[in-house]
């Protein structure tokens, strides 16, 4: 857990990690450009947004000066948009200055006023969720590409379940299995599969059918097998396409694995700190769970980028 | 060489009897082949020469399985096509090199023999000796995207030569590389084949590169794909580039182009 603690303070945004990952010292300077110019608008937006509270609380009589205005919209306890600073210190606050494990009743456990617990409540079911998710998407893109009535069928069915909003089916998914005693990580790692396997299933599909009719052509003059044509072209051929899949499933997973956490209260979890804090208005805490979840979101796809990476090198599909 | 043809001609490698095949297109029906009837000796180097459409690269296929004709007889080692490629009796060597880049050249030499399940030592050992064999040794741990076009190709025959198939198949091989090296590669191939006996198949539309490599010439032409022209060559077994400046050689390179002339309908 140490480690993430030190992982998230070195990086500080998803923006920042993106670009120290992507492009090295080189990418630093337009990143910080693009970074400052955010922040500048986002304080700006402070000033009419957190004013009105400010008009409303002085009373219609009260003449209020600009800076007067200016000393009372950054500071506030429940703003409409919080100053960026407040959000940086209440990161700082719980995410770095909170150990993420306590010692309670002779036990350590999560300690519950960390936002890297609540991380970790949400990463765990979306890591599981993305795995299995992965895992569904690739064997139906197998079948789909070697069965014909797999390919007519499972396809529709695929883009069909993706229709339906995940906030109304995620409540149904998680109190069926809660009705039948499965609690925990299992329901929520199921809505990060259940949003996951879907581009993998289509990046697959694409992927596998990439290779060309000579290189199949190739394979039949050796009279190989369905199996070896699968293992020695379509998947090697196919990993480009799972890569970027990946990064898009990774993603949903999480998205997943926080509007899981949103029907049944759950009380740990970045989605349980969005649903609480916006129980008691507490702007502040909602957008540290949000700059957590997207710090999360930028470390998983920069961790699969890197994987990436690795990988094409080795297989020789990348200088 | 004809002597060699003419040894084992009771027993032809590629017999074909009045071979029909018609394609059905979503513009009807297209008769790529018709009533093609060619016999293929043991250790000849047959070339096949004809425009775009004539059905050269189609009767390659048929004799590799990868098409079926619709009509007449074709045996492969006396077996149909099927058959005789379950039994891997021939290695194919496409228009482009076709290397599966996540490979090294060497890998890729392996792929077939993965395939058909040789040993690792056996591989390895194989490898080796195709390598050497089309003068790409030193090679072998690097990607295609590496070597120039001329290797690359190189590459891919040695793949087709790396298990124990008598017939080499090449569908227009060259066709992509410029003069010089194709030259250079006409040469290579030439030695090869006489060093392996190989019976080769071999698709051009280039007249010196047929004239120069073939053992017999096989003139097609189009709409419908079909033979019209079989010339056996008188060339000796020794052939120096130089011999294309020769007179027999364009006695023949004449007779081709008359062939092809005759056969090609112009005015469509």
């Amino acid at each position: 857990m140490s480690e993430a603690v030190n992982a998230t303070t070195r990086t500080g945004t998803g923006a920042a990690a993106f670009g120290l990952l992507r492009g090295g010292a080189s990418a630093v300077l337009p990143v910080a450009t693009v970074v400052a110019v955010i922040v500048a608008i986002w304080y700006a937006a402070c000033i009419p947004l957190n004013s009105a509270w400010l008009i409303d609380r002085a009373g219609p009589e009260a003449e209020l000066s600009t800076g007067d205005i200016l000393a009372g919209v950054f500071n506030q306890e429940r703003p409409v948009i919080p100053a960026p600073h407040q959000v940086a210190t209440e990161l700082w606050n719980t995410a770095v200055a909170e150990p993420p494990m306590i010692e309670r009743r002779d036990e350590l456990r999560g300690n519950p006023r960390s936002l890297v617990f609540h991380a970790w409540q949400t990463m765990a079911p979306t890591i599981l969720g993305f795995l299995v998710g992965t895992f569904a998407g690739i064997c139906l893109a197998i079948g789909i590409v070697h069965n014909r009535a797999m390919d007519l069928s499972v396809m529709p069915w695929a883009i069909a379940s993706q229709m339906v909003p995940i906030l109304a089916i995620a409540p149904m998914i998680i109190v069926v299995l809660n009705a039948v005693g499965i609690e925990g990580l299992l329901p929520k790692s199921l809505i990060s599969a259940y949003l996951s396997f879907f581009p993998v299933v289509v990046g697959m599909v694409k992927g596998l059918r990439s290779p060309g009719a000579m290189d199949l052509d190739l394979l039949a003059t050796y009279s190989a097998s369905a199996a070896q044509t699968l293992r020695k072209l379509r998947l090697p051929a196919s990993l480009p396409f799972l890569f970027t899949s990946l990064k898009v499933g990774i993603a949903a997973s999480l998205v997943g694995a926080i509007v899981a956490e949103l029907p049944t209260g759950a009380r740990f979890g970045l989605g349980a700190r969005l649903l609480t804090g916006s129980y008691y208005g507490q702007t502040i805490q909602i957008w540290s769970a949000l700059f957590m979840a997207a710090i999360c979101a930028a470390l998983l796809v920069g961790l699969l980028g890197w994987i990436e990476k690795i990988t094409l090198r080795r297989m020789g599909l990348a200088q | 060489m004809n002597q060699a043809a003419a040894v084992s001609d009771p027993a032809p490698v590629i017999q074909a009897r009045h071979l029909d095949l018609t394609f059905q297109t979503a513009d009807g029906p297209v008769q790529a082949l018709k009533d093609v009837t060619l016999s293929i000796g043991k250790g000849e180097f047959v070339s096949f020469i004809g425009p775009s459409g004539c059905g050269k690269t189609t009767f390659l296929r048929v004799i590799a399985a990868l098409e079926s004709p619709t009509g007449g007889s074709i045996t492969v080692n006396g077996m149909t096509p099927d058959e005789a490629r379950r039994k891997r009796a021939y290695g194919y060597v496409f228009q482009a090199a076709g290397l599966y880049p996540w490979r090294t050249i060497e890998r890729n030499i392996r792929l077939p023999l993965e395939i058909m399940g040789y040993s690792a030592a056996e591989q390895e050992n194989r490898v080796k000796n195709v390598l050497q064999l089309v003068d790409l040794e030193g090679f072998g741990r690097k990607y295609p995207w590496q070597l120039s076009g001329g290797m690359q190709q190189r590459a891919s025959i040695a793949r087709a030569l790396a298990f124990d198939a008598d017939l080499l198949l090449m569908d227009e091989p060259f066709g992509a590389l410029d003069e010089i090296v194709r030259d250079h590669l006409n040469e290579q191939l030439l030695a090869l084949w006489k060093r392996t006996q190989k019976t080769i198949g071999f698709v051009t539309h280039s007249i010196p590169e047929a004239v120069y490599l073939s053992t017999k010439i096989v003139v097609m032409s189009p709409r419908p794909g079909r033979i019209t022209d079989v010339i056996e060559s008188d060339l000796p077994d020794e052939r120096p580039l130089e011999i294309r400046d020769s007179a027999a050689f364009q006695r023949i390179a004449t007779r081709v182009r008359e062939g092809l002339r005759a056969g090609h309908a112009y005015d469509d």
